[in-house]
C-alpha cells in the first residue's frame, strides 16, 4: 500500500508545485522553510495572490445588482467560485453553497438558525470527543437556549471512536448530529458515511465538518448523503475569510436567514420583510468578494493535481514521519488510527510542547504547539497539549527527515 | 555576593559564545532551567502565578538580613532556563538594588528576538513581580 502511494507522488514534480509557492523560498532563522502547519492554515500559490490582486487592480466592484461592465464581471467571477464549489463537493445544486467566513461561521449559521428553529427542549444533539471547539460551543449555546441535551461520543485511546457506541447513543430523541470529517489534532478519519445513514434512520440530520477532510481526501455530499457541510477555503491553499457551507435545498429553504441586511432580502417594507431566495437568503451585506474569487482559483489549483495525487504524496509524507517517530525514544504519537490524513501530534517525555514548537522554529520547522481548540480532546488524554505536523502537497520526504532529525536531537536530550 | 551589574555581564558574554545560533541558544536556555533549584510544590500557587505569561510560571520570594531571595519555576523548560537567568541576578541583592536595577541584558543578549513578543511580556510581568516583592519588603522594613 505504502510502496503504491510512493510511486504516484514520484510521478508528481513536487519542485514544480513548490516553486509556485513564494513563501516556501523563504529561509527562517537560517534554514530553508519546511513549513509543516498545513492543518492550521496552508500556504498559498502564486496564481492565488495573483487573483486578489487582479480583482482589485482591474474589476473591483459590487456584486449582484450592478448594470455596469464592472459589476458584472466581478459577480461572473464570483458565481463562478459558488460552481466550483458545487463540483468540489459534488452539490447537486450551486443554490445549496453558501459563502461564510469559514467553518466556524458555517457551523454557527446551522446552529443559529437551523438549530433555534427546529431544536427544542429535551431534543439530543450529538458530537463527538475529538470536535474543534467550533463544532462544540455553538451547540453548546444552542442547547442552553432552547433546553437541549448535548451527548458527547467517547473515542478510544487510538483516537478513534466505536460506530456501535455512536448507535447506542442514537435514538429518536437525537435531532442533530455533528461530527468531524478528519480531526484537526489527530488526523482521525470517521466513518461518516455510516454515522449519517444511521442518524437518518434515527430521523437526525447530520452536519459534516470537513475543514480537515476537503483539503486531502474526495468529499461527495450526495455519497454522503450528508445534510451540511463545512469547509474553510484557508486550509486548502486558498485565502483566510472564506468558507462554504452546504446544505440540502430543502433544509436552506425551511431555514430562517442568519443576518439581516442587504442581498438576503426579496422586498422591504417596514411592515414586513420577505426573504431573498438560497443562497443569497443567507449572505448579508457584501460578502467578501476578493478571497471569495480567488479560492477558485485555490480549487483549480487543486484538482488540477488531482486529489488522488494530493492524497497519495501526503499518506506517504505520513508514512514517512510515523515510521520516523516511531523508532525515536521518549516520544509518544497522540492519534493512532488506522485511517488518518496528513497529520501527525506527538509529545516528547517530560518537554512542554511550547518548548518543542520553539526548538523546530530554531531550525526552520513551522510547527503548532498546544491545545489545538480541543481541549475536551486533550483532557481526554490526560495532556495539556501536542505537537502537530501536518503535511501538504508541497512537503517532501527531506524535510519529513529534517523533522525526525529535530526531534530525535530534542528527544535525547530527556533523562532516562 | 557579585553586584547586578557583574552578574548581567557575566550572562551576556556567555550568550555572546552562543552566538546567534538559535538552537544553541535554546539548549542553553533548557540547560539552565535544569540546573536552577527547584520550587517546592507548597509554593506552585494560584497567588504566586505570574499573571501574563504563555507558559506557568510561580514566583516566590523570601526576605532576610536585608536582602530579597527569589525561588520560581515553570511548566516549560525554556522558560525556566529564562527565568533562571533573573532569578541568578537579583536573587540575593538589597531591596534598593533590585528596585533601581537596570536589566539591559535582555536586549544585549537578544531575548527579544529569540524568545518572541507574547513571551516578552510575561518576562516584563516576572521582572514587575519582582521589583514589587522588593518594594513591598522595604515599605514593611521602613515602617517597622
Amino acid at each position: 500500500m505504502q510502496k503504491e502511494a510512493n510511486t504516484i507522488s514520484k510521478s508528481l514534480d513536487i519542485e514544480a508545485i513548490r516553486q509556485q509557492f513564494p513563501v516556501l523560498q523563504r529561509q527562517v532563522n537560517g534554514y530553508p522553510l519546511a513549513y509543516f502547519d498545513n492543518a492550521a492554515t496552508t500556504q498559498k500559490p502564486q496564481s492565488v495572490i495573483d487573483a486578489l490582486s487582479e480583482y482589485y487592480s482591474s474589476y473591483n466592484a459590487n456584486i449582484h445588482r450592478g448594470v455596469h461592465t464592472l459589476a458584472e464581471e466581478a459577480t461572473t467571477a464570483f458565481e463562478k467560485t459558488r460552481a466550483a464549489s458545487r463540483l468540489l463537493v459534488n452539490a447537486r445544486e450551486t443554490e445549496e453553497i453558501i459563502f461564510t467566513k469559514g467553518t466556524t461561521e458555517s457551523i454557527n449559521l446551522v446552529a443559529a438558525t437551523y438549530g433555534r428553529a427546529f431544536i427544542n427542549k429535551g431534543d439530543e444533539i450529538i458530537i463527538t470527543a475529538m470536535e474543534h471547539h467550533s463544532n462544540i460551543v455553538p451547540w453548546q449555546i444552542l442547547s442552553e437556549e432552547n433546553e437541549a441535551v448535548l451527548k458527547v461520543i467517547p473515542i478510544s485511546d487510538s483516537g478513534e471512536i466505536s460506530l456501535d457506541e455512536f448507535k447506542q447513543t442514537l435514538s429518536e430523541k437525537t435531532k442533530i448530529v455533528a461530527v468531524c470529517m478528519a480531526s484537526n489534532a489527530l488526523g482521525t478519519i470517521n466513518p461518516v458515511k455510516e454515522i449519517i445513514a444511521a442518524a437518518h434512520v434515527a430521523g437526525a440530520v447530520v452536519l459534516i465538518d470537513a475543514a480537515q477532510a476537503l483539503p486531502h481526501m474526495e468529499v461527495d455530499v450526495q455519497a454522503l448523503n450528508c445534510d451540511f457541510l463545512a469547509a474553510s477555503a484557508h486550509k486548502m491553499y486558498g485565502p483566510t475569510g472564506v468558507g462554504i457551507l452546504y446544505g440540502k435545498r430543502h433544509l436552506l429553504e425551511k431555514m430562517p436567514p442568519y443576518q439581516g441586511g442587504g442581498e438576503m432580502i426579496k422586498e422591504v417594507t417596514f411592515a414586513k420583510t420577505t426573504y431573498n431566495d438560497i443562497p443569497y437568503k443567507f449572505e448579508a451585506g457584501t460578502p467578501n468578494i476578493a478571497d471569495i474569487i480567488a479560492f477558485k482559483v485555490a480549487i483549480d489549483f487543486i484538482t488540477t493535481i488531482g486529489k488522488q495525487q494530493i492524497g497519495a504524496h501526503e499518506d506517504a509524507l505520513l508514512a514517512r514521519a510515523t515510521d520516523g517517530f516511531m523508532l525515536l525514544d521518549h516520544v509518544q504519537l497522540v492519534g493512532t488510527g488506522l485511517n488518518k490524513v496528513s497529520v501527525l501530534s506527538f509529545n516528547i517525555e517530560g518537554t512542554h510542547p511550547f518548548d518543542v514548537g520553539m526548538m523546530l522554529d530554531a531550525t526552520g520547522i513551522a510547527v503548532r504547539t498546544g491545545h489545538h481548540c480541543t481541549m475536551p480532546l486533550m483532557d481526554r488524554f490526560g495532556i495539556e497539549g501536542t505537537v502537530r505536523a501536518s503535511f501538504a502537497i508541497y512537503n517532501t520526504f527531506d524535510e519529513v527527515d529534517r523533522l525526525i532529525n529535530s526531534v530525535k536531537k530534542i528527544a535525547d536530550r530527556v533523562r532516562i | 555576593m557579585s553586584s547586578i551589574r557583574e552578574l548581567q555581564d557575566n550572562i551576556i558574554s556567555e550568550f555572546e559564545l552562543l552566538a546567534d545560533d538559535r538552537e544553541a541558544t535554546l539548549f542553553y536556555l533548557m540547560e539552565l532551567g535544569d540546573k536552577m533549584a527547584p520550587l517546592a510544590e507548597e509554593y506552585k500557587t494560584e497567588d504566586s502565578l505570574i499573571k501574563g505569561c504563555q507558559s506557568k510560571v510561580w514566583l516566590h520570594a523570601e526576605h532576610k538580613d536585608g536582602k530579597v531571595y527569589f525561588l520560581a519555576d515553570s511548566n516549560t523548560d525554556i522558560t525556566r532556563g529564562l527565568i533562571s537567568l533573573l532569578v541568578r541576578i537579583l536573587s540575593g541583592q538589597t531591596p534598593d538594588d533590585i528596585i533601581n536595577a537596570d536589566l539591559d541584558f535582555i536586549e544585549k543578549i537578544g531575548m527579544g528576538q529569540i524568545i518572541g513578543s507574547q513571551r516578552s511580556n510575561g518576562f516584563a510581568s516576572m521582572i514587575k513581580q519582582m521589583k514589587l516583592y522588593a518594594l513591598g519588603y522595604k515599605t514593611k522594613v521602613n515602617m517597622n
